[in-house]
């Protein structure tokens, strides 16, 4: 799933890149539950905070000194669409939890405007997750989360938090926005995992 | 009664009160905001609807007042952003 190799980038893509009960789009629509935060790149900070209440915190400036990479992931939506080959830059989970020392098995990602939604640690982890801050290569715009927003594009997309701000690491797994209004705890698009129960 | 008595019902007793409750139009209730205090119309709620959910925020504050969300078998009401819901009953 994800990168479209350089030999293919033309071809039809479909059929067996969607999940169940997706459909392709080629829009990318703007889902939200609530008004679009504006944040200046000079007021954001992105911090995480770890279950002994250690808090690691960068800056605009000391996060965009971080190594960054290009990723070309499908986006998987629980509303039911899907847009495959989308590309972003951005910085992996894996710089920014580097030298964090943890034990912890959960995350709870935090978004300015106080979204929510939880992850496992291990999900964030080895190159399946990053903060990004481009797209299509323009800076993020505020409606898909920018100046900058988490990328988990092997969950569905509620779980890739816009305006994120921030993770707090956690030994319990507590439950995000949606997740604690009948969304699936974790959403994993091929298993369809949409509510709660699936 | 005895001190063994318990003092509540069980949540069957709620259920022709619940049903009156939501066979009224909730957009001519009124209801105050339980982040900022705010009291007003539920029509007058900034409402969300393109989101995995319904979201109804506060007018004033933008606080979450009402979450709801639908799935296949299940309806889930989160109305812990309102202090209250008042809703008219009609007077015989």
């Amino acid at each position: 799933m994800g990168s479209v190799s350089p030999g293919f980038t033309g071809r039809r893509r479909g059929g067996k890149d969607l999940p169940p009960g997706q459909y392709l789009t080629h829009d990318f629509p703007v889902l939200s539950a609530g008004p679009t935060p504006h944040i200046l790149p000079e007021h954001w900070e992105f911090t995480v905070t770890t279950e002994t209440g250690g808090v690691s915190r960068w800056d605009w400036a000391a996060f965009m000194a971080l190594p960054s990479e290009d990723i070309t992931k499908d986006l998987h939506c629980v509303t039911r669409w899907s847009k495959l080959g989308t590309d972003w830059r951005g910085v992996s989970l894996d710089t920014l939890l580097a030298d964090v020392e943890t034990g912890a098995d959960y995350a709870m990602a935090h978004s300015y405007g106080g979204y929510t939604t939880n992850l496992p640690l291990e999900d964030l982890v080895d190159g399946q997750a990053w903060v990004a801050y481009e797209y299509d290569g323009e800076p993020l715009h505020p409606e898909h989360g920018g100046p900058a927003r988490l990328l988990v594009p092997h969950l569905y997309l509620w779980k890739s938090a816009k305006w994120v701000r921030g993770l707090v690491l956690s030994d319990t797994e507590d439950l995000g926005f949606w997740e604690t209004a009948g969304y699936h705890e974790y959403g994993d698009p091929w298993k369809e995992q949409r509510y709660a129960g699936d | 009664m005895t001190a063994d008595e318990p003092t509540y019902l069980d949540g069957n007793a709620a259920a022709g009160a619940m049903r009156e409750v939501f066979a009224v139009d909730i957009t001519a209730a009124t209801g105050q905001c339980a982040g900022c205090g705010d009291r007003g119309a539920f029509a007058e709620a900034r409402l969300y609807v393109d989101a995995p959910g319904m979201v109804a925020r506060c007018r004033r504050c933008d606080d979450v007042m009402v979450r709801v969300v639908s799935t296949p078998d299940s309806t889930y009401l989160d109305f812990r952003g309102l202090t209250y819901l008042r809703i008219r009953t009609p007077t015989t």
